[in-house]
């Protein structure tokens, strides 16, 4: 993986710094390497060109190359540029005369069905009553997915089966709505490939029988290089009013989602985040634009951290923390908690400019399962007393827990020294020497 | 009254028909006019390595893979004197053959009595559509299959795949909804191992490479298989979505550590994507590409040409 652009941007000014004055063709270079990272985020390369361009304008025509940090300002510049492209989070827009009708369409895989409940989940939660209809005749059991979701989260699902017209079924379902007081309607259709002619053909018959007030187009977040080409004939086909960008809880960059938006204009309304029904929200322009940069999310980790962690748990250790009583079990607990958010090396990578730092270290040590089963053995082998008293520990006692553990007194010795560590950075933390992002105190 | 807040119902004009089918003709001969154009010039220059470099990344290959590419061509067309646009792109494509023809490997109906597959990938990548079609292929390759409905968590998973099963006239293990996929596998496994099947084809839950607990459960999935069959081989195929950027690297970074992925099924390839990254897929990691899906018939399906795969990309 690559270090960030920030990174490689600060490096390529520095180097130039004994130079004195900054020519156009320094500036080349940076562009060059700014060019790749966007590329390396999947964005389109026709975007890429005219992104390029303007920031390239803006780096020449303004302080940059009187800058002491040339580097940062350049980045500075990028994140302002990649923000004016994706626009502000809009809302929805909605009927003032119910039933709102919200069109979904997408390409097979990209997540509508689930977008569908969770959308439908969501809006419940703002005040509304909605009524799902079930539009993909083709996928086998696509309705009964919609049908089985909908029971989970126990809002209606309006279907005619497999035989049914998807057009017809529309504007029943807009008729069903009608009767039933449903506020707001969203469509499920089936996924269908942007050159497949019957198939646009069928979405713009379902837009005609219906006039829908949104139409989301739902676009999953590891598109690539194709993105523009299917947003764009979805777009001349059906009017394409919003962006739905899924799957964004993986580690894709999410670049496609700068293409379709510069291409369409079409601004992105929701992001799905997960596989729970309630894991849809209301889109930040900055976190994606870090996320394409790749300068790190500290915000999906603070949010890893809390799915799980309890803020309750979280606030125990931090008291603990500050009053120094922090013992072995609770090391043993925090252990196997940040075991469970994954990989040490994937979380640190997380934070911005642990990138380059891990890389210099060499790499990061990942800590096993095995490893965490024999910290667990060590610490489950000492008395209540030791667990919360280490100091105590001394050779005779060491070897009977490195006995009782099936491990070695090194071993032993090593998880001492590590806990000894871990105590000594919680002083600092504690006494404000170091700065760490709220909600990462449960680490 | 309500008239008034709606939109007026769009009934297109033919005028607007027919810019929907211009898009689509463009969007499909995009690339292609690119190429002609490359090929009016008669000698090399810079610019037709720049234009080169672009369809690579254009069809997904990254811009890494894409710049290396270009730059052994490069040599190659320094060193053998090449003069023509035509021949630099021969060049690139002749790289790229040749990359991708240096793993041999047994596919699935060629793999003995008892084999496991263990199909894999993230969400709406194509798996259960895929194991559809690989069971039609070896179903007429006159290999008899089971399916294991592995898939127990997406609600009404397991209902499609019985679809499938149904459609294809295969059989098909499958407990509830919820239930555990390890018991699955081992049902499956030990139904097959009774009643003859040769191949039994898992399908799983699609999950992101990026979750910890799902990608240590699929692991146990490999280790009851493999238990359950302990002298029979169990290979793992990853599903790639074509349309897919460069993040199916660090998909199949991840499902090579947790189940040490055979081979690759290229989905999706009937849309405009090309799925060039699966060959930054391959050089980096060495996972060659078994199969290709290009529809929703389940017959839409065909062993990996490396030949047909790189010429489609720079079609």
């Amino acid at each position: 993986m690559f270090e960030t652009l920030s990174d490689r941007l600060t490096d390529i000014f520095t180097g130039l710094r004994g130079k004195g004055v900054l020519t156009e063709r320094d500036v080349d270079v940076a562009m060059r390497e700014i060019r790749m990272a966007l590329l390396e985020a999947d964005v389109n390369f026709k975007v890429v060109k005219q992104f390029v361009k303007r920031v390239k304008e803006r780096c020449i025509g303004s302080e940059v190359m009187k800058s002491l940090t040339p580097g940062q300002q350049v980045v500075k510049i990028v994140h302002e540029e990649l923000l004016a492209v994706l626009g502000e989070p809009t809302r929805l827009e909605m009927s003032q005369t119910p039933p709102s009708i919200i069109l979904l369409a997408g390409l097979q895989g990209a997540g509508k069905t689930t977008t569908a409940a969770k959308l439908a989940n969501t809006l419940r939660k703002g005040g509304h009553h909605p009524l799902l209809a079930a539009l993909d005749v083709y996928r086998p059991a696509a309705i009964d997915q919609l049908i089985a979701l909908g029971k989970q989260l126990n809002i209606p699902v309006y279907s005619e089966g497999i035989k049914a017209s998807p057009p017809k079924a529309a504007a029943n379902a807009v008729q069903y709505a009608r009767r039933n007081a449903n506020t707001v309607v969203i469509l499920d259709t089936a996924g269908r490939l942007h050159i497949d002619e019957q198939m646009m053909s069928e979405l713009q018959e379902i837009e005609r029988a219906v006039s829908p007030h949104e139409v989301l187009l739902v676009a999953d977040a590891m598109t690539g290089q194709d993105a523009v080409h299917a947003a764009e004939a979805f777009h001349a086909a059906v009017n394409v009013t919003g962006l739905v960008l899924t799957k964004m809880d993986g580690d894709a960059r999410g670049g496609a989602a700068l293409s379709i938006r510069e291409v369409t204009g079409v601004p992105i309304k929701y992001m799905g985040t997960g596989e729970k029904t309630d894991a849809l929200e209301v889109f930040h322009p900055d976190r994606l634009a870090q996320r394409i940069l790749g300068m790190g999310d500290v915000l999906s980790l603070i949010e890893k951290a809390q799915e799980q962690i309890t803020e309750e748990e979280a606030r125990s250790i931090e008291k603990k923390m500050r009053t120094a009583t922090f013992d072995l079990d609770d090391f043993l607990k925090q252990m196997q908690q940040v075991r469970k958010m994954g990989p040490m090396a994937q979380l640190v990578e997380m934070i911005p400019g642990m990138r380059g730092a891990v890389k210099q270290m060499g790499g990061m040590p990942d800590m096993n399962d095995k490893q965490v089963k024999h910290i667990e053995a060590i610490i489950t082998s000492m008395t209540r007393q030791e667990r919360r008293n280490p100091g105590i520990i001394d050779g005779s006692r060491r070897k009977r827990i490195a006995r009782g553990s099936g491990t070695s007194v090194q071993e032993v010795n090593q998880l001492l020294n590590q806990f000894k560590d871990v105590q000594k950075m919680m002083k600092q933390l504690t006494s404000g020497k170091m700065r760490i992002p709220k909600g990462l105190m449960g680490l | 009254m309500r008239d008034l807040f709606r939109r007026a119902p769009k009934t297109p004009t033919p005028e607007q028909k027919e810019h929907i089918e211009e898009a689509v003709q463009k969007t499909r001969e995009g690339a292609l006019g690119r190429i002609s154009s490359l090929f009016r010039e008669q000698v090399i220059t810079g610019e037709t390595w720049d234009q080169l470099e672009e369809l690579l990344i254009q069809a997904d290959v990254g811009p890494v893979t894409a710049m290396t590419l270009v730059e052994r061509a490069r040599e190659e067309v320094e060193r053998e004197e090449i003069r023509t646009p035509v021949e630099a792109e021969t060049a690139i494509r002749r790289q790229m053959v040749h990359i991708l023809g240096e793993v041999d490997f047994v596919p699935v109906e060629d793999m003995p009595d008892g084999t496991v597959v263990l199909v894999v990938g993230v969400n709406g990548s194509g798996k259960t559509t895929s194991i559809a079609k690989l069971a039609t292929y070896l179903h007429h390759q006159g290999r008899s299959v089971l399916l294991a409905a592995g898939d127990t968590f997406r609600a009404a998973a397991i209902d499609q795949l019985r679809v499938w099963a149904e459609r294809v006239g295969v059989p098909i293990v499958a407990h509830q909804p919820e239930a555990d996929p390890g018991a699955v596998v081992f049902d499956a496994i030990k139904a097959a191992q009774s009643r003859g099947a040769q191949i039994v084809l898992v399908d799983t839950a699609g999950r992101l490479h990026t979750k910890f607990n799902l990608m240590e459960e699929l692991q146990k999935l490999k280790r009851v298989a493999n238990k359950a069959a302990p002298d029979a081989p169990v290979v793992s195929l990853l599903v790639v979505d074509a349309t897919t950027g460069q993040n199916a690297i660090l998909q199949a970074k991840s499902f090579l550590q947790s189940v040490n992925v055979d081979g690759i099924v290229l989905t999706k390839l009937d849309g405009t994507a090309k799925g060039g990254v699966v060959f930054s897929v391959f050089n980096e990691l060495k996972v060659p590409i078994w199969y290709i899906g290009t529809g929703e018939k389940p017959d839409a399906f065909a062993p990996f040409d490396h030949l047909q795969f790189v010429n489609a990309l720079f079609e």
